[in-house]
């Protein structure tokens, strides 16, 4: 029995722990999964003194409501989130990117993420969660992963096993930048699609559907005309991919999509892209720019240089 | 042996095979997978066979397409006597409650019920692939009556255990899932079991299944 626990008044709508995720398992069936946004889970971790691949807890729009119970300790939050510290006797309205200090009785009541998808609350200590794979992330289609591979539900005890000892107060100024357009290499199929077609790829907008979730991003927009064959023979997918079916919408896979799909695959969203794409909400407009392999790996290299300045300036 | 190598956005490499599916050419896709699987390279950090291509994900802070590639390119293949594969034999009840679309299957093939479980029961299977969701396996290939076309509208929920056909292809739904291929039974066995880490999938590429036919009753105490 843990002294030092979390109990979860309200699960919010998609509340998960997620972590660095699992690698190797493709061929078994087992995507990735992990978080969504891998810089924001990193800053959330850095700001409460965790190891950078600490578990935290992931949440998407409605976040959930927590109360502590034990001894002081940090917790903080990242993204694009409204939330509140409800302390004995005030309320704060937090502010994402720094840490906070709460005690016994304090409950931390994330309302909403706001004109994004995920947010993170990391605990500054060693949440007591079962590791499958070398990872408590939850992946719910295959119930894998740490809480029986199943969605944070209300009542639940979170047990802290260990509270870090540096409790020094951190902040940095980081800003979520939004981008217009998502950047793309091309796809091992591009050539199935009609000359129309490719250029409603990278000329149109799409919109980012509400069919959209840690699977995937299903888009709308005018139909991409496939003029070789609407199926493939079943093939591996890795997140980012570009599918387009049948019906000529994009689907875009994310960090626990199906390992295997047979849908031609128009494009490939740059790693560089992958955490600000995630964040797009339902509604959102997406354009799609085309970039070459080298660039999309320069890209890549700044984007992770950039992330490492944050994390050490903290 | 493998056609032609290209990257599959930045950070993975797209080995392609060829366009047909068969066993011979499934069989050098997992003579590649094995060998790389076993020679663990720095950020290579997952592998997905196929039945004509393999997709070598990697760490693009690690390693990049050219060096992948490379490496591909300069591979020493493991000779396959080393590849272990097995033999199974899995349980199937077709009663009726389980056997969802038979009466489909009759109308499409033409062919009595007997007919359809004679042609699919007691065949060696060949497993090509695992994956979509965790643990299923590809399984072929089908006679060539027994070739039907997916659901049009794929069911909402496929029970766990399901066995069905789809072309030339059977499988096993791991878990409850959304799914449109033709079911003809259940099996009781675990497919799939995320407890055993180092050896979760009952099935595995290479391998060779055959399914034997079990009462309800022989299905109800399966597991007791």
């Amino acid at each position: 029995m843990s002294n030092n626990y979390i109990d979860i008044i309200r699960s919010g709508i998609n509340t998960t722990f997620q972590d660095k995720g699992r690698d190797h398992l493709y061929h078994i069936g087992i995507p990735f999964s992990g978080a969504m946004d891998n810089r924001n889970f990193l800053i959330a971790n850095k700001l409460v003194d965790n190891n950078l691949d600490a578990a935290v807890i992931e949440f998407a729009y409605q976040g959930p409501l927590v109360k502590y119970s034990g001894e002081k300790i940090n917790i903080a939050i990242t993204g694009d989130v409204i939330f509140s510290i409800k302390k004995k006797d005030t309320e704060i309205k937090g502010q994402c990117y720094q840490s906070y200090q709460i005690e016994n009785g304090d409950e931390i009541n994330i309302i909403s993420t706001n004109k994004s998808v995920y947010g993170y609350l990391a605990i500054g200590g060693e949440l007591d969660l079962k590791f499958q794979w070398n990872s408590c992330s939850i992946n719910t289609k295959a119930n894998i992963g740490s809480n029986n591979g199943k969605k944070l539900d209300v009542g639940q005890r979170i047990n802290i096993k260990k509270i870090n000892s540096n409790k020094d107060i951190k902040k940095t100024n980081y800003i979520n930048t939004k981008i217009e357009n998502i950047r793309v290499i091309k796809g091992t199929n591009f050539d199935y699609f009609s000359e129309e077609g490719k250029k409603i790829f990278y000329e149109k907008e799409f919109k980012v559907s509400k069919l959209s979730d840690r699977m995937g991003m299903r888009l709308e927009g005018l139909k991409i005309n496939n003029i070789v064959n609407t199926n493939i023979k079943s093939e591996g997918l890795i997140k980012g991919v570009i599918q387009v079916p049948a019906d000529g919408n994009p689907i875009i896979m994310l960090s626990d999509h199906g390992t295997i799909g047979g849908y031609p695959k128009i494009g490939v969203v740059a790693s560089v892209d992958y955490d600000r794409l995630v964040q797009m909400s339902p509604g959102s407009k997406i354009k799609f720019k085309e970039i070459n392999l080298s660039d999309a790996e320069t890209l890549f290299k700044l984007y992770e240089m950039e992330t490492q300045n944050l994390l050490s300036q903290i | 042996m493998i056609k032609n190598i290209s990257n599959l956005g930045d950070a993975a490499v797209y080995c392609d095979f060829g366009n047909e599916v068969n066993k011979t050419i499934n069989s050098k896709v997992i003579k590649y997978f094995k060998t790389i699987k076993k020679n663990n390279i720095e950020g290579i950090n997952n592998l997905t066979p196929s039945y004509n291509k393999l997709i070598i994900s990697f760490d693009l802070n690690k390693t990049s397409f050219k060096q992948v590639k490379n490496y591909i390119e300069n591979i020493d293949l493991e000779d396959s006597q080393n590849i272990n594969s097995k033999k199974l034999e899995i349980p199937v009840c077709c009663d009726e409650n389980f056997s969802m679309d038979i009466k489909r299957l009759e109308e499409i093939l033409k062919l009595s019920r007997e007919k359809i479980l004679e042609k699919f029961l007691n065949k060696e299977y060949f497993c090509y692939m695992t994956g979509f969701i965790a643990g299923m396996p590809f399984l072929g290939d089908l006679d060539e009556n027994m070739r039907a076309q997916r659901l049009e509208t794929p069911r909402v929920k496929v029970p766990k255990g399901s066995v069905a056909i789809t072309e030339q292809f059977a499988n096993i739904y791991t878990f409850e899932s959304p799914g449109g291929w033709n079911i003809l039974g259940n099996t009781p066995l675990s497919v799939f079991d995320s407890s055993k880490e180092d050896k979760p999938n009952l099935i595995n590429p290479g391998d060779t299944i055959i399914f034997k036919e079990i009462t309800i009753d022989q299905y109800k105490n399966f597991n007791e």
